[in-house]
């Protein structure tokens, strides 16, 4: 099998995130690879695994696919660690403020030129939280959409996938064929460690570096955009209650002074 | 007049308060028509549940394609309307269905596409609180229709009674939007209580509860309110992932929420920071510190 795993490097989590201009400071702050994002590459290679392994002459390979800044390399290295085999980055000072739609029509493109059978993403960035790319890339590529899962099961020689998909809706079985988009949730594993000798073996892989041209993308003319941004007013500070028996009631008191009882 | 399409959100056969909610916030941008899409047979049990909040008129598509292959066929049918009707914009509620049908409806027509709008001005200016509700950003769509997710809970319903004109239609679907199949749908176990994102009251427990959630029940319960859950608390399977609050999780903007031995971290805040007022409860004075509006009760 062909796995593709999108990936996309965010602001770590703790890291005060700023809008200047209309975007986010990517930066100035700490980079991560976005949180759930690592459920994907373990699930990608947890597949792999599963059905011949993704070793030199293996069955399957995994190949990491991201968009975002040169920097991003930061991120698709600690995916090449974990052990997915290869990487593209598409770069390109073009994509700089780029919305969903031409984040999901770039993707696509390059999905669509490496054949892949199955492409696995996390079902959210932690820095917009739009939780749509998965969707849209389905979409563009009309292929199967088996988004939210929190249980993939794959039968390669079938070339058919069932997941699990768990949202507030409920929980559904979803069933499709190669090639798909599948997105994870975070209980559906738990993501290994990068080991020494994978991040030793992750130097010598290549991350192929590619420019906007070369995807075949039809647009980089994004939808929507931001006006302004601003921080918003902290919290006035609370009251605190050391509970010495009348908290409770303290409680209450203020409750239905706001009226909320 | 502008019109403004909003595809109806239901909970079973009744269109949810989350429907009114996007019905008001269309209104103020022009003329609203719910879009519902219901399987054959029950698109007027659907239509009929539409009867509060400003909406002219109901336009109703019936298929079983919807419950079969869900957003994929759903996108299909809410595009097919706006390639006919032209609105100036289109308001889906923000949970993972909504998003998604919006996604796949923005990528198939090429417009923009906002997400978790708190407010949307009668231009189409969608306001967006990021970066776990720290930021405000005002966001537009350049030109086109723009298709907006609003986040349940977070406008104010006009709930005046509506007897909407109602309208039957069809829209075809594409072979590639059958391309994923559901066989089994199993709808979230409720209890009773209200569900998490439209809920005005939510109490949610963490580590510091050692895992004793009935207390946390119980307390949710005097209050009429939902249970969540911080990460730690499901991870270590003391409640369903499906309540989890925060980054990864469920996003909710209560009246109240009460934080029950939960340390605050910024993961969590994420999802929860956007609350008219916030309580918390333990024993730690550090808590959530640096801007809690409410009440900390430091139990000894
Ligand atoms: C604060 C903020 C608000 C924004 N609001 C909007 C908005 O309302 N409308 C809009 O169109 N754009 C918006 N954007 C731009 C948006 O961040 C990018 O278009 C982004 O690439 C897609 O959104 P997401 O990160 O939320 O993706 P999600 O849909 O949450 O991501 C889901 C998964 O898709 C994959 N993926 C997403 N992006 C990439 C990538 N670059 N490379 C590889 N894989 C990826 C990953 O597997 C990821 O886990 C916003 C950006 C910021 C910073
Ligand atoms: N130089 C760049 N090359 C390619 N993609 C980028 C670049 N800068 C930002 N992006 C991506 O464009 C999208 C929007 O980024 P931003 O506007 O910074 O929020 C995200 O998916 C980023 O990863």
């Amino acid at each position: 099998m062909k796995i593709a795993v999108c990936i996309k490097q965010v602001p770590d989590s703790w890291a005060e995130k700023k809008m200047v201009g209309g975007l986010l400071d990517r930066a100035n702050v700490d980079a991560v690879l976005n949180d759930l994002d690592e459920y994907a590459v373990e699930e990608a290679l947890r597949i792999a695994e599963a059905h011949g392994g993704n070793e030199e002459g293996g069955a399957n390979t995994v190949t990491v696919i991201s968009m975002g800044p040169e920097r991003a390399t930061e991120a698709v290295r600690k995916a090449l660690s974990m052990g997915a085999n290869d990487a593209i980055l598409i770069s390109d000072q073009i994509l700089v403020g780029a919305d969903a739609v031409v984040t999901a029509e770039v993707l696509a493109n390059v999905i669509l030129k490496g054949e892949f059978d199955i492409v696995i993403c996390g079902t959210e960035s932690t820095d917009a939280r739009m939780s749509v790319v998965p969707a849209m890339m389905s979409e563009k590529l009309g292929c199967a959409q088996l988004t939210f899962a929190s249980k993939v099961s794959v039968d390669p020689g079938a070339k058919k996938v069932s997941i699990t998909r768990v949202t507030e809706a409920g929980v559904d079985e979803v069933h499709g064929e190669f090639p798909c988009v599948i997105s994870v949730v975070e209980k559906i594993n738990e993501p290994r460690y990068p080991s020494f000798k994978g991040i030793m073996a992750a130097k010598k892989k290549v991350i192929d570096i590619r420019d906007f041209a070369s995807t075949g993308a039809q647009f980089t003319k994004s939808w929507s955009a931001v006006i302004d941004a601003a921080p918003r007013p902290a919290r006035a500070a609370g009251v605190v209650v050391t509970d010495d028996g009348t908290a409770g009631q303290k409680l209450v008191d203020f409750l239905s002074e706001k009226k909320l009882i | 007049m502008s019109t403004v399409l909003i595809l109806a959100d239901f909970a079973g056969e009744k269109a949810t308060k989350a429907t009114v909610e996007i019905a008001t916030a269309g209104a103020v941008i022009g003329e609203v028509t719910a879009l519902v899409l219901a399987p054959v047979g029950k698109g007027a049990a659907y239509a009929a549940s539409i009867n509060q909040g400003p909406v002219t008129k109901v336009l109703v598509i019936e298929s079983d394609d919807f419950t079969k292959h869900g957003v994929a066929a759903c996108a299909d049918a809410l595009a097919h309307v706006i390639g006919q009707s032209a609105p100036s914009a289109v308001l889906v509620v923000s949970h993972a269905f909504g998003k998604e049908v919006a996604g796949r409806v923005a990528m198939k027509l090429k417009i923009g596409i906002i997400t978790d709008a708190v407010d949307v001005a009668a231009d189409c200016t969608a306001t967006q609180l990021v970066f776990g509700g720290s930021t405000t950003v005002h966001s537009k769509v350049n030109e086109g229709t723009a298709i907006i997710t609003v986040r349940p809970n977070t406008i104010t319903a006009n709930f005046a009674p509506a007897t909407p004109l109602i309208e039957n239609t069809t829209a075809p679907i594409s072979d590639c939007s059958k391309k994923a199949t559901i066989t089994s749908s199993q709808p979230p176990v409720k209890g009773g209580r209200p569900e998490l994102t439209e809920a005005n009251i939510v109490v949610s427990g963490g580590r510091g509860t050692n895992g004793d959630f009935a207390t946390v029940e119980a307390f949710a319960d005097s209050l009429g309110a939902a249970v969540g859950a911080s990460r730690a608390a499901t991870d270590a399977g003391w409640y369903p992932h499906s309540h989890q609050v925060g980054q990864t999780g469920k996003t909710v903007s209560p009246q109240l929420y009460v934080a029950c031995g939960i340390s605050g971290a910024i993961q969590h805040r994420a999802g929860m920071q956007t609350s008219k007022n916030i309580v918390v409860v333990n024993k730690d004075p550090e808590v959530l510190p640096p801007a809690t509006e409410g009440v900390k009760a430091l139990k000894a």
